[in-house]
């Protein structure tokens, strides 16, 4: 029997051309992570984080075929067609991208999983998916696109509008906003950041480290609407975010058995290690917070809240809790590569249940 | 001395003229639920069982943990029929809050047998009354006043053996098969089961004339609810990813599967879990899930009743126009809303086959015995993935929580078929643009797909709910709208030949037809018979699945009357049948009721000879 020749992914390219293309640890080039053409609104905040998963994948060498994204519904929602086509991906319904995350990534606990989900998605209709998700911690990234308006029916203000924010047709917003990093927090996630879409290098560290996680980490990044809040004076504006943005923290984030230079100058940085090998090296800022103290991280989210300040960097990261592939113990081969036999018990096993019950 | 001798024995008291009733009576239990009364009602059913008598045994209970009136009948019957019957002719009273009602619903002749304590008027001449001094026995036997009641349970049941002539050694035995083997609690019941038959034997003369004796129908058969049955159904259909939220009457489905997946998947040489199962936070995440994993390539499962379902409407239709395999196992109870949620009903008829926004018709399974639970609990996966689509598996709450006899079930006869999958491999040989995920290559409506993690560059496609043309692609494009609907429309009619097909017992020059499904199979039976020596002879149609079966449409045609046995208020069946062959709607006739109580053979032979009358 003849075999066939094994495709790789991308040829790399010869040696001898005279244009040596750059490539990544997997012989990939960055094309091979783009997406379809968006049709998000010139300036959109979703598109800029899009981007921004193609260099965090590209750069750390994720293969697209070992990747799933999912979303809900939502501007943000469209997003995953417009990175890593190669990727297989998922637009489930509003609001309920957590729970066919969940499904799908018990059938196959291997892949990879990046969400991307809005605040409406997330923050309203889902919320409670959202946070057994985390109870349960699905090992995915899950990106919150937080705009506080909902976008595609027009300007409708959302749960993470801010109080005394103002939209065209809505009005003034009196209800106090929805915290979507402290209901992770108080879900027990394991991994929460706040990142801010004019701040492509935070947001390209934070999804790098938030692949290396066990378990859902909680990206919630701040992404303006063009088209429906983006006045000066709103809280999710970029000109806000802008002028607002306080880094709580800086870091590095440091790939497996690659050997740490040191950036930082000793005592001012804090090293983090994650489940897969891979550290975060922080480099504390003038707050002084401590990402692996979970009730200083609810504190500070809490007075970020109270002040209407707008913290963004790494809020929380512990990576001690199990994954629940881990928990639900599921062994090296996915249950969707199972052979058929393995699905079938044998015939003995079931006549002796009916003997047992003669 | 044989058996059969003890057996016909006339008993003292009886009176003469009133000729023995063997083996074909029924026997109703009111007791309060929580009082542990389940325990005494199973071992009496499972020890007439054993002794070679066709029983059925239905459980009537409240939506409530303790303290509410629960009856539970039992059906002895040498004649094999074991529908529900209206009233029983032996009833055990040992609730005073019912006894009244209770006193006044024993068949005339019968048997009030009750709790000494319990003070009503006895006043009826017909009956044959034996006051039991339950209080007690049980607590000369049991001493733990917290255990008393349970033991108490066990007073009627030893009051019963004595009265009825069952062994005693087949109480034991069923003891012995309800603690699992375990001696100590087995004693301690046999003790006061003794003492209660040998009170009565000392004190209470027999006066009526029901008594069992060994026969052997049910030689080779075993006991089992649907429930269980449709969980084994499933773990022998592959089963790897399961998500649910607990409601009566589906629960015991999730427990089937917690119980035996430990047991029967787990790898023998890693002795790693082969599956997964999730309790969901509602229905609608645990569909969610099942969607989710059914994508991603495993069987996946969830079990629901009717509000579950309504949950479950969204993501069944996004299921439906993504093309994604999952099986819904319903298993009916009186709706619409909480309804009566401990109560049977077949209302999710209409609403399962049409679940979801916009257009979507599912394919509908309908498992008309334990055996069939068994059986369709594997073939769904079957179905399920060879459609690519949600499959219901339409059961209810009579057929999946009370104990039927059957047939053990025979290991699944077909390889397993996971339908229309491409590999790395075949994605190689297709060539670059050879795979298009929504295309019907092969003209069944039925596209090929490819599962996340395969290995090639072209694999990989992007599913939504969204308007897509077949290479997956976001289209709002009228004509790849239309292709999309055109193709579902043909996996639709794929499905009429992939379902199970109806089971038909024509008969020659019968002028009415019945068409019915599910649980009401075993009333059927019987009024069919009542209704052949009322001179009605009668064809009968046990449809299994929807779409129906182009078989449906001859066998209405075959008869000039065609009448669609269901339990629910719409007459559900009734309307899709019409909807199937409108030439022939006039020739099909509603016949149904739902009062929340199983279909009794008396019901429905009257029901058809009056409308028969007014044809």
């Amino acid at each position: 029997m003849t075999t066939l020749p094994v495709v790789k992914p991308v040829s790399p390219a010869p040696a001898a051309a005279a244009a040596v293309k750059k490539v990544n640890i997997i012989g990939l080039e960055r094309t091979d992570y783009k997406g379809a053409d968006s049709t998000l609104c010139a300036g959109c905040g979703h598109d800029s984080i899009a981007s921004q998963i193609i260099t965090a994948c590209y750069e750390v060498g994720l293969s697209p075929e070992r990747l799933i994204k999912f979303s809900g519904i939502g501007c943000s929602s469209k997003s995953p067609a417009y990175f890593m086509s190669r990727s297989f991906g998922i637009n489930t319904l509003h609001g309920r991208m957590a729970t066919v995350a969940t499904g799908a990534l018990t059938a196959n606990h291997k892949l990879n999983g990046i969400g991307v989900s809005g605040d409406g998605d997330t923050g309203s209709i889902g919320l409670g998916n959202f946070k057994h998700m985390l109870r349960r911690n699905v090992h995915m990234v899950y990106i919150i696109e937080n705009n506080g308006v909902y976008g595609l029916t027009k300007g409708q203000f959302s749960a993470t509008a801010d109080v005394g924010q103002e939209l065209k047709h809505a009005g003034r917003n009196e209800l106090p906003p929805i915290d979507l990093c402290l209901e992770a927090l108080a879900a027990d996630c394991g991994f929460v950041a706040r990142g801010f879409a004019g701040d492509p290098k935070q947001v390209v560290a934070l999804i790098k480290a938030a692949l290396s996680h066990r378990g859902t980490a909680v990206l919630d990044i701040i992404s303006p609407c063009v088209t429906f809040n983006n006045k000066d004076e709103s809280t999710k504006s970029y000109a806000w975010g802008k002028a607002n943005d306080e880094r709580i923290n800086d870091f590095t984030f440091v790939a497996p058995q690659v050997e740490i230079t040191a950036e930082f100058e000793p005592g001012e940085s804090k090293e983090v290690e994650l489940h897969d090998g891979s550290r975060i090296l922080l480099k504390r800022l003038d707050q002084g917070h401590n990402p692996t103290d979970r009730y200083a991280a609810m504190t500070l989210l809490q007075q970020a809240r109270e002040k209407q300040m707008f913290i963004t960097g790494l809020i929380y990261v512990d990576s001690s809790r199990e994954s629940l592939a881990e928990h639900e113990n599921l062994g090296d081969v996915p249950l969707a590569r199972l052979p058929n036999e393995k699905l079938r018990p044998s015939k003995d096993t079931l006549q002796k249940i009916m003997a047992s019950m003669a | 001395m044989s058996i059969a001798e003890v057996n016909t024995e006339p008993q003292a008291g009886q009176t003469a003229e009133r000729p023995l009733i063997v083996d074909d009576f029924s026997i109703s239990v009111a007791t309060k639920n929580g009082s542990g009364s389940q325990t005494a009602n199973t071992t009496l059913l499972r020890a007439l069982f054993k002794m070679g008598i066709p029983v059925s045994g239905k459980n009537v209970f409240p939506s409530n943990i303790q303290g509410m009136p629960t009856w539970y009948t039992i059906r002895v019957s040498k004649d094999n029929y074991i529908g529900r019957r209206l009233h029983a002719e032996i009833v055990v009273a040992m609730n005073p809050a019912t006894a009244l009602e209770d006193h006044q619903l024993v068949e005339p002749g019968g048997v009030f047998m009750y709790a000494d304590d319990i003070k009503i008027p006895l006043n009826r001449s017909d009956l044959s009354y034996y006051p039991i001094p339950v209080k007690k026995i049980a607590s000369e036997n049991e001493t733990d006043p917290k255990l008393r009641s349970y033991v108490a349970n066990m007073v009627y049941v030893g009051a019963l053996a004595q009265l009825l002539n069952i062994n005693l050694s087949d109480i034991e035995g069923a003891l012995l098969y309800h603690f699992r083997g375990k001696r100590k609690p087995v004693d301690s019941n046999m003790k006061v089961v003794r003492l209660s038959a040998e009170w009565v034997k000392a004190n209470l003369p027999k006066t009526d004339p029901f008594i069992v004796s060994k026969l052997n129908l049910t030689d080779g058969l075993i006991m089992i609810d649907g429930n269980t049955a449709a969980g084994l159904g499933a773990i022998y259909g592959g089963v790897t990813f399961a998500a649910w939220y607990p409601i009566t009457p589906a629960t015991g489905v999730a427990d089937a599967l917690n119980e035996y997946l430990p047991r029967l998947r787990i790898d023998p040489v890693t002795k790693a879990p082969t599956y997964a199962i999730i309790q969901a936070e509602d229905e609608l995440a645990a569909l969610g899930m099942v969607i989710g994993a059914g994508w991603a390539g495993v069987r996946s499962m969830t079990s629901t009743s009717g509000p579950g379902i309504s949950l479950m409407a969204e993501f069944t239709g996004y299921g439906y126009f993504a093309d994604i395999p999952a099986v819904i196992w319903d298993v009916q109870r009186m709706g619409p809303s909480t309804g009566m949620p401990t109560k049977v009903s077949q209302g999710d008829i209409i609403p399962a086959h049409y679940l979801g926004h916009g257009d979507g018709r599912h394919p509908c399974l309908i498992p008309g015995s334990v055996y069939e639970c068994f059986e369709f609990g594997w073939r769904a996966f079957d179905v399920a993935e060879r459609l690519q689509t949600p499959v219901f598996v339409l059961s209810d709450l009579d057929l999946g929580m009370n104990q039927w006899m059957t047939k053990p079930f025979d290991y699944p006869e077909e390889p397993i078929n996971r339908g229309k999958v491409l590999t790395a491999e075949d994605l190689k040989k297709l060539g670059i643009g050879g795979y298009k995920r929504y295309r019907d290559v092969d003209g069944d409506g039925v596209a090929w797909r490819t599962l996340p993690g395969t290995d090639h560059p072209a694999a990989a496609y992007f599913t939504r709910g969204t308007g897509h043309n077949d290479e997956a692609k976001l289209s709002e494009r009228t004509d790849d709208w239309e292709k999309s609907m055109a193709r579902l429309a043909r996996k639709f009619e794929t499905a009429r030949s992939i379902v199970p097909a109806p089971i038909v017992d024509q008969v020659e020059d019968a002028e009415v037809g019945i068409i019915a499904y599910g649980s009401t199979d075993a009333p059927i039976v019987e009024a069919r018979s009542m209704l052949a020596e009322a001179g009605i002879k009668t064809s009968y149609m046990r449809v299994r699945a929807l779409p129906l079966s182009h078989a449906v449409k001859a066998f209405v045609a075959a008869h000039k009357r065609t009448y669609i046995v269901e339990m629910n208020s719409d007459a559900q069946m009734c309307q899709l049948v019409r909807l199937d062959m409108p030439e022939l709607a006039t020739a099909v006739r509603p016949c149904n009721h739902n009062d929340g109580m199983p279909l009794t053979a008396v019901w429905i032979s009257g029901a058809i000879t009056d409308k028969e009358k007014s044809k």
